[in-house]
């Protein structure tokens, strides 16, 4: 019973994993950005929903409605005033300067928050749980994963379903085809990235509310993220979502043979799917 | 009352490569005109600096007397310039609908619209739903010339529409010509089947070696000439 509550809890926690990397695998797909700094706009969002939650005396989950259209409008300026200026046919610019980024967020939190680590306060709900069978499953880790599923089923729509969706295809295709129908690039990349830091933000709000941050873990759930989009096959959402929850499971199992083991063995079955399917389990893109 | 497009002095370069020198070019409303040219001669290079995805001296091109040359290609499309890609170049993650779809996004008002996309080229509808790439290629031929129809453009560039697609498509597709450039459209085609520009063009503009070596009327032009204009010799 043990190892199936190890799985139940594993699959919950891919829910988070997914979160992180959904925006990864959304701004890959629609312009072959790597974005570096991708963790530490997750951490970045998680201290904004501390400020906000604290500030105003606000749950957690209340702090929502101000960071994630916070954190879409840094997306937004972001791209447009930087990150825009280092894309092009060489894909090493963007890596350095979001690295540089995340060099940046990094010390400029350590700055204003200090290295204390913190945590969002949900209250109540944070413990709470409902048995399900001879398992106890926990109302936070639900919400989070439905969450998950609930976003990438929205990115999904938004994907295939809109005009929005339509323009990121068209763009991901064939970026100068795309402009001649009158899409300029750089505002159809503002928008991508957009969204991507709203999902961030979400995914921010949800991490402090589970553990502890401080403000160099970032880099680790930028693995997390990358791990996840990868086991799953890039330019597939759902793929991302079942990479999440495998890597989730492979800790979670990892950690019941022995607690040391946790992350490592998230790591190991990364390194196997990628050995034997190097594209992933489910890709969608060459 | 200026030209529709006006095209003086136009040097174009790829990086350090100049691929035209000095091309002038000027397109009233209504015509068609013909570009034809060897392979190199410059003809895309002309097309894609026309639409801005070369970008050039602002003065060089001038669409409706407003100086394009150095607009973005998005900027030069919303003012009514279409160009149908050499190659096709369809988006192939959408769906044959998606395609004409997005080529209308920008919501310029017009004659075109899906249904009479649907009436010229019956064989899209039949197909909508399919992957844009799994067409045969006339038919993605098909889709591309209705991409840029679908922006309602006041002038219409083809850049090698024949290319690769098998004579009878070719027919069937010059044949949809006339009902397409009808109703006050501009048409500058690019064509390397010399008997097919001159007869769908009022006028037609030989390139050589990114120069223009022959300009005229596509009745008056001889048979010599334009040899001359082609090959240089």
């Amino acid at each position: 019973m043990d190892w199936l509550n190890a799985i139940l809890q594993g699959t919950l926690l891919g829910g988070l994993y997914a979160m992180f990397a959904a925006g990864l695998s959304l701004i890959f797909g629609v312009m072959r950005l790597v974005n570096i700094a991708h963790g530490d706009l997750i951490v970045l969002s998680a201290y904004l929903a501390l400020t906000v939650a604290v500030g105003l005396g606000l749950n957690p989950m209340l702090a929502l409605v101000i960071v994630v259209p916070l954190m879409a409008a840094i997306g937004y300026a972001l791209q447009r005033l930087v990150l825009n200026r280092t894309m092009g046919d060489d894909i090493l610019p963007p890596l350095l300067v979001t690295f540089g980024l995340s060099v940046i967020i990094q010390n400029a939190l350590l700055t204003v928050y200090t290295a204390d680590p913190q945590k969002l306060n949900a209250g109540a709900i944070e413990t709470a749980s409902v048995p399900l069978g001879p398992l106890t499953v926990g109302i936070m880790p639900v919400i989070v994963f439905a969450a998950a599923v609930g976003v990438i089923g929205l990115l999904q729509w938004m994907f295939y379903h809109t005009a929005l969706g339509r323009a990121f295809r068209a763009t991901s295709d064939r970026q100068d085809i795309a402009q001649l129908m009158g899409l300029n690039r750089a505002h159809v990349f503002g928008l991508a990235m957009a969204i991507c830091l709203a999902v961030t933000a979400l995914a921010g709000v949800f991490l402090g509310m589970r553990t502890s941050f401080d403000p160099a873990v970032g880099g680790t759930r930028l693995i997390f993220g990358f791990e996840a989009v990868i086991i799953g096959g890039l330019g597939n959402l759902w793929g991302t979502l079942a990479g999440g929850v495998i890597l989730g499971v492979a800790q979670t199992v990892g950690a019941k043979i022995h607690p040391g083991f946790q992350i490592l063995a998230g790591h190991i079955v990364f390194l196997l799917i990628l050995a034997v399917r190097p594209r992933g389990l489910f890709p969608r893109m060459d | 009352m200026p030209e529709l497009l006006e095209i003086k002095g136009l040097d174009a370069r790829y990086g350090d490569f100049q691929a035209l020198y000095g091309v002038d070019m000027t397109v009233s409303a209504g015509e068609v005109v013909a570009v034809i040219g060897a392979n190199g001669a410059g003809k895309t290079t002309l097309m894609r600096s026309i639409s801005g995805l070369i970008r050039n001296g602002a003065d060089m091109v001038r669409y409706r007397g407003n100086a394009i040359g150095a607009l973005r290609a998005d900027q030069v499309a919303a003012q009514g310039v279409a160009l149908v890609p050499e190659g096709r170049l369809l988006f192939q993650s959408l769906s044959v609908e998606e395609n004409l779809i997005i080529g209308g996004q920008m919501g310029r008002k017009g004659p075109w619209n899906l249904r009479r996309l649907y009436d010229l080229f019956p064989i899209l509808e039949e197909r909508r739903n399919v992957p844009a790439t799994a067409l045969s290629g006339g038919q993605q031929q098909m889709v591309a010339i209705g991409r840029a129809l679908m922006s309602n453009p006041d002038l219409l560039m083809m850049d090698e529409i024949s290319l690769g697609l098998a004579p009878v498509i070719i027919r069937q597709i010059y044949e949809a010509l006339p009902g397409i450039v009808g109703e006050g459209l501009t048409a500058i085609v690019v064509e390397q089947d010399i008997a097919k520009a001159l007869s769908v063009s009022s006028r037609v503009i030989c390139l050589q070696e990114g120069r223009v070596s022959l300009s005229g009327k596509s009745g008056d032009v001889t048979r010599d000439a334009i040899s001359r204009a082609y090959f240089g010799v």
